[in-house]
This record gives C-alpha cells, sequence and structure tokens, in this order.
C-alpha cells in the first residue's frame, strides 16, 4: 500500500482528502504545516505528498525547496492542492520541484485525475 | 415526474433527431439533464417543457431538448493510454506514410472542445518537433456547444479534468475566473454544426475519433453510422472509438481498440 502524506492546515481539507485517498488505497500521514511535514518526511518518506501552500510556521512552497534538498527527498511525489491559481505561482511550484498542481476546490475526480498523470493510481 | 404519453413522446423526438435510444429505466437522470433547459427556457418543469415543446411543435426547443438528453461526460485527454498512443504511435506512423502532406483529422461529437483541444495540444507538439502537417475538423450537432468550444473558454473546474497542469500554463491564460486557450491553439481547430445521422463532411479522414458518442444510439442508427465513419476514412485510415465500443464489421480490430480502414493499413 502507497503512503501519503497530506498537508494542509484546515481540518475539514485534511478529513476530505483522507477519505478520497484511503477509497484510492492509500496509507494517510496528516501534517498541519510545513514544518510538521518535513519532520514526518524525516521519519519516512512517503511515496506521495499533498500539499497545501499557504500555512502557518512554514508554507507548502518552503517545504518543497526544503524537502528537495534533504536525502531521500527526491523520491516523493509531489501534488500541489491549493487556492493559488495563477500562473505564476503554478510555475514557481514547478520550478521548486512540484509534479502536479490541483486548485481548490477540488473533488474526487480531479484528485483521481491528478494522482493518475503522474502515476501514482 | 413525467408521464407515459410525454416520455412516448420525448423519446420519440430524441430518436429521431440524434439516433440515441433512451430507456424508461433512465427516466429520472434524463429529467434531472433537461431540468436547466426547463428553468433557462422560462418552465416550471420538464413536464412543462415537453407539452409547450409539442403544443408549438417547436423545431428549436426539440432540438434543445434532444441535446440536452443525450448529452455526455467530456473531458482533457479523456483515457489517457489512447491519447499517448495516438501522440507517440499514430501519428508519426500517419506522417511517415503521407511523407510530409496534410494529415486530416476528425472529432465526430467533440461537444464542448475537449476533445478536439486535447488533440489540438498533441499536434502542436508534433508541429514543433518538425515535419509534420494536419488539419483538425471537429463536429457537434449543438450549436449551443460548439459556441462555447469556439470561445475556447473553461471553467477551473473543467480544466482540471484530465488536463496535465504543464500543458494548461503552456496553452492556457487566465481570463477572471475562467482558462482560456490560446489564440494559437484556437485557430488549430475547425469548428462546424454536423449531425452524425446525416452524410460525413466532404474528403477523406486520415483519422477519426468518435468516443463515447454512440453509446446511446439505437443499434440500427448506430450501425449506419458507424458505416458512414467507415465510409469517411481514407485508405489506411483509422477511427477511434471509446474504450469497449464495437467498431464496423468493415474495418479491422486492433488488440489496442482502434479500427483500420483496409487497403495499405498506413498507420502502424
Amino acid at each position: 500500500m502507497k503512503r501519503c502524506l497530506v498537508v494542509d492546515d484546515s481540518r475539514v481539507i485534511r478529513k476530505v482528502a483522507r477519505r478520497i485517498l484511503e477509497d484510492m488505497r492509500f496509507e494517510i500521514e496528516e501534517a498541519a504545516d510545513g514544518l510538521e511535514a518535513l519532520q514526518a518526511c524525516r521519519r519516512q518518506m512517503p511515496d506521495a505528498i499533498l500539499l497545501d501552500w499557504t500555512m502557518p510556521v512554514m508554507s507548502g512552497i518552503d517545504f518543497l525547496k526544503q524537502l528537495r534538498r534533504e536525502p531521500g527527498g527526491d523520491k516523493p511525489t509531489v501534488v500541489f492542492c491549493t487556492t493559488e491559481n495563477d500562473v505564476e505561482r503554478i510555475s514557481e511550484a514547478l520550478k521548486a520541484g512540484a509534479d502536479e498542481y490541483m486548485m481548490k476546490p477540488f473533488d474526487g475526480d480531479i484528485l483521481h485525475s491528478k494522482f493518475a498523470e503522474v502515476g501514482l493510481c | 415526474m413525467l408521464n407515459e404519453a410525454d416520455f412516448t413522446l420525448l423519446a420519440r423526438e430524441v430518436q429521431t433527431r440524434t439516433g440515441a435510444l433512451i430507456s424508461r429505466d433512465a427516466a429520472a437522470l434524463i429529467e434531472g439533464r433537461l431540468n436547466p433547459i426547463a428553468r433557462r427556457e422560462g418552465y416550471g418543469s420538464v413536464t412543462e417543457l415537453i407539452q409547450a415543446a409539442r403544443v408549438k411543435a417547436d423545431s428549436k426547443t426539440w432540438t434543445d431538448i434532444a441535446e440536452g438528453v443525450v448529452q455526455t461526460d467530456t473531458r482533457f485527454f479523456r483515457d489517457r493510454e489512447i491519447f499517448k498512443r495516438v501522440r507517440e504511435e499514430i501519428l508519426p506512423a500517419l506522417a511517415r506514410a503521407k511523407a510530409g502532406g496534410v494529415i486530416r483529422i476528425w472529432s465526430a461529437g467533440c461537444g464542448p472542445g475537449q476533445e478536439a483541444y486535447s488533440l489540438a495540444m498533441i499536434l502542436d507538439e508534433l508541429r514543433s518537433e518538425g515535419g509534420f502537417a494536419a488539419d483538425l475538423l471537429a463536429t457537434d450537432m449543438s450549436e449551443r456547444l460548439l459556441e462555447k468550444a469556439r470561445t475556447g473558454l473553461f471553467t477551473q473546474f473543467e480544466i482540471q479534468r484530465g488536463l496535465p497542469i504543464r500543458k494548461l500554463i503552456a496553452y492556457f491564460e487566465k481570463a477572471g475566473d475562467l482558462w482560456c486557450i490560446s489564440d494559437r491553439l484556437r485557430a488549430s481547430v475547425k469548428f462546424q454544426t454536423h449531425n452524425l445521422l446525416s452524410a460525413p463532411p466532404a474528403g477523406e479522414f486520415d483519422l477519426i475519433f468518435c468516443r463515447h458518442v454512440l453509446t446511446q444510439f439505437e443499434p440500427t442508427a448506430r450501425s449506419a453510422v458507424l458505416d458512414r465513419l467507415a465510409s469517411a476514412l481514407a485508405p489506411g485510415g483509422m477511427l477511434i472509438l471509446g474504450a469497449g465500443e464495437v467498431g464496423p464489421a468493415r474495418l479491422q480490430a486492433r488488440s489496442d481498440g482502434c479500427f483500420v480502414s483496409g487497403a495499405g493499413r498506413r498507420a502502424a
């Protein structure tokens, strides 16, 4: 079973994402900000990360830049999941090492489509 | 809830106009699809809409109703594997076989344009790699859907269904809450009204897409449409239907669900 780390400061978003991803047979771990996510990755690198942009303590983009410098940090497939929907932001995320990018609001169909695009399902 | 007489009338009009066969079992689904049209036209219910169309014997209202009933789910790069094969195998093989000639492609039953624009993106990539020329025709019986397709405007939900993010930023720009496809891509698709129950557009096509369009058709109409599509193929041309759809007997079925016209079988 593949492991996915869901990183979002919204408990509701984490819960919704967890429900959809568990149906897609992922084992889920949650983090409420970038720093928590980094600590989780240092314990064990997940296969996939669903990543919010704007969060307290450490943002999604700062987390991603740091993650890609960590040992084994190139391994997880990272899919942004954010309200940020400007082309500049999307380009910045891809440059920082994101594999796919989805914009809130989303549903199970979109999440499935994005994960399929990067070979996660 | 539609009564028996209204449903029978509806089924007959839909079949006449589109070839689609609708079942009483799908009545609730069909009412769900027609509700927005009833509201748009100022009626309080689908029953009122049907009755008004009957009383007025109004062809345009019946056309709107029929198009509403047969609408299908549409998304960019629907069934990614087939688009991958088209990009990596089928189009390069056609280009080699045509030795620099123009490849003619027809997206039949294109709806609001996602399939046609998916093909346009692939063609643009191949063109940028050089030595590749193609014409892309996209048709639908619904002028309303074609108008949407021609604008090249899609909602955030629509552009997230099947469209990889790198293609979004390569080919679209934000237009308020919507996303607008580039002028270059929009200009590369010719959208045209066409009913599949009538004769195909002029000329021969090297590649015809008619995916998830004929599944609702009554068997005789479906068979007639498939025959016309087969006759519109150039020798060695290929018909691509939706996954699991059965093709015309006169074409050779490949293991990947594509159907090839005889006489040379140009595309590998």
